[in-house]
């Protein structure tokens, strides 16, 4: 080996170029971190900064996705652009995932950057649909679309219709879609399904859509949480027997027929007082 | 690892005149196919890749599926890039059996048939950089300056060191070879950019610039043929009239000198694992200096 200063001066000078032309790869793949909200990762799809690592980018879970609704990031436009390039992602509006029972994609994967140990695709979690515009959703206008609940292949678990009575008839019911995350796997069809122009119901990662409850706290109406009894009673809802002049939500605290007029005539009664 | 500058100043300063249009002294004595074999040869090697991952989408017949960072052939046998996995094994993360099973087969197979065959036989990369070299030759460009070759080398462990810090697979972000790959593999129009950007830098800035001296994947699989058995060797020495068009197309020149001038007792095999085995100096000698070989093959005339 030749140690002279001049191939040392130039050996250091190539290593310090490398390290600046790693580092600034390093430093052009931070935006690629921030994946756009509505690009959701695959089945089996690790934690994001992980999968960064992991995802050989080869496109082989792509191949695999028969209703095709995967693609690669190319840097083209719309949502493509903002994805770590050559990664896999796909748009629940567009095509949402098949929920295939097999997992064609997680199985075709060389890295395990979709793990391996996801065999139950009811347990995936790509997303969580949120119902983010009740202002807009049909079914909290009063209306029964309930489309969103009809489509999800967890239905009754992962989306649950609430009812409730429709404040602006007090005559009607409202069937309120409602999520619940412990089930939802994100796949995407209540969105994708969703009959708005845009859709009031959007699956959203994890990351955004959840909070984390305080870890002291404990849900005491939940067997796994008693050590063998409640350890407090519910309480008891005290109802008037007859509906109270001016309630604005009479159905709910007596029989008595909904009447506005003589609501008005007792709230006129009370201010003459 | 790199004497170009002295190649370049020996034999390219002058005979200017032929270092533009290498190849015709060739052509003249052997006839066009026999002075272009290789380099047919390869551009159709490199059609037919990404012919046989194209299949697939295309027509519905997948021999192979993937692209080259990672693939399934005939949906059994795996093949994954040495750099991308090591890469991905740099930011801790434990692959499935598949990807390793894959670089396994890969550096078995180069590590036979010469590392740098994947660059000049496989990689679409190759076509755009001998582009830009040879409009580098026609249009008679001699600015630019190439960093030293053994930058690309330096950038492996670089490069390795940062997966490592960040957790992510960096060189990903920037590799104009996957993303040119990909883009024909799984199509993307913006990735071509990054093949434009190549061939710019080649052209304007460094010659030979990204395949020769910066590339850490053509690097990796350089390593892995370190000791490979096919091999080109200068057998014919003897007939060398010092026309230098072997140097003029050769990506890297440098490998040549040695075994063409016998120098400090060095024998006729190219055996330097930064030759490509692209085989273009084959096509472009006149009195037929070189040929394919193995390694241990030492016959010089």
């Amino acid at each position: 080996m030749d140690f002279s200063r001049r191939t040392v001066m130039q050996g250091a000078a190539s290593a310090a170029t490398a390290g600046l032309i790693a580092g600034g790869a390093a430093l052009l793949g931070r935006p690629a971190q921030a994946r756009p909200a509505q690009a959701l990762r695959p089945p089996g799809a690790i934690d994001e900064g992980r999968f960064l690592g992991a995802c050989i980018r080869c496109g082989l879970c792509v191949r695999d996705c028969p209703p095709g609704n995967l693609k690669l990031s190319t840097w083209g436009d719309g949502m493509a652009r903002d994805v770590a390039i050559g990664t896999p992602y796909f748009e629940a509006r567009e095509i949402p995932c098949e929920m295939c029972e097999a997992i064609p994609c997680v199985r075709a994967c060389p890295t395990g950057a979709l793990d391996h140990a996801l065999t139950d695709i009811n347990q995936a979690r790509m997303g969580v649909a949120v119902l983010i515009d009740e202002e807009n959703c049909l079914n909290f206008l009063g209306l029964r679309c309930d489309v969103c609940y009809r489509v999800c292949p967890v239905i009754d678990k992962a989306i649950t219709l609430e009812k409730i009575s429709n404040p602006r008839s007090d005559r009607h019911a409202m069937l309120l879609p409602t999520v619940h995350a412990d089930a939802c796997t994100g796949c995407g069809k209540c969105e994708k399904s969703c009959v708005l122009e845009k859709a009031a119901i959007k699956v959203l990662p994890l990351t955004i859509a959840r909070g984390e409850l305080g870890h002291h706290y404990r849900k005491g109406w939940e067997a796994a949480n008693r050590s063998g009894k409640p350890q407090f009673d519910l309480p008891v809802q005290r109802l008037p027997e007859h509906a109270v002049p001016g309630d604005l939500a009479p159905l709910r605290s007596g029989r008595d027929a909904y009447d506005p007029a003589g609501a008005a005539s007792a709230n006129a009664e009370r201010a003459g007082r | 690892m790199s004497s170009d500058a002295i190649v370049s100043r020996s034999f390219g300063a002058a005979r200017p005149a032929a270092m533009a249009r290498p190849g015709q002294e060739a052509v003249q004595a052997k006839g066009w196919w026999r002075a272009h074999r290789f380099l047919v040869l390869r551009r159709l090697s490199q059609i037919a890749v990404f012919a046989l991952f194209l299949l697939g989408p295309l027509a519905g017949v997948w021999l192979i599926k993937g692209n080259l960072s990672a693939s399934l052939v005939m949906g059994v046998v795996p093949l994954t890039d040495p750099f991308a996995l090591a890469q991905v094994l740099a930011t801790r993360h434990w692959p499935e059996l598949s990807a390793f099973t894959g670089a396994a087969i890969v550096i078995a197979v180069y590590a036979l048939a010469g590392g740098r065959m994947f660059c000049s036989w496989v990689c679409p990369v190759n076509a755009v950089t001998d582009a830009a070299a040879w409009l580098r030759r026609r249009l008679k460009i001699s600015t630019g300056k190439a960093p030293r070759g053994g930058l690309r080398y330096w950038l492996i462990p670089a490069v390795l060191v940062a997966c490592a810090i960040t957790g992510q697979a960096v060189w990903e972000f920037v590799n104009p070879v996957s993303m040119t790959q990909r883009a024909l593999i799984f199509g993307g129009g913006v990735a071509w950019g990054a093949a434009a950007a190549v061939f710019l830098f080649d052209l304007l800035i460094a010659p030979r610039g990204w395949c020769a001296h910066l590339c850490p994947v053509g690097a990796t699989y350089a390593l892995v043929g370190t000791a490979s058995l096919l091999r080109v060797s200068a057998r014919h020495a003897g007939r060398c009239n010092d026309c230098a068009d072997c140097y003029a197309v050769c990506p890297e020149p440098q490998v040549i000198v040695m075994p063409l001038k016998g120098k400090g007792g060095a024998g006729p095999v190219i055996t330097d694992c930064d030759c490509t085995n692209c085989g273009r100096c084959i096509d472009v000698c006149g009195p037929d200096v070189f040929t394919f070989t193995h390694r241990f093959d030492s016959r010089k005339d």
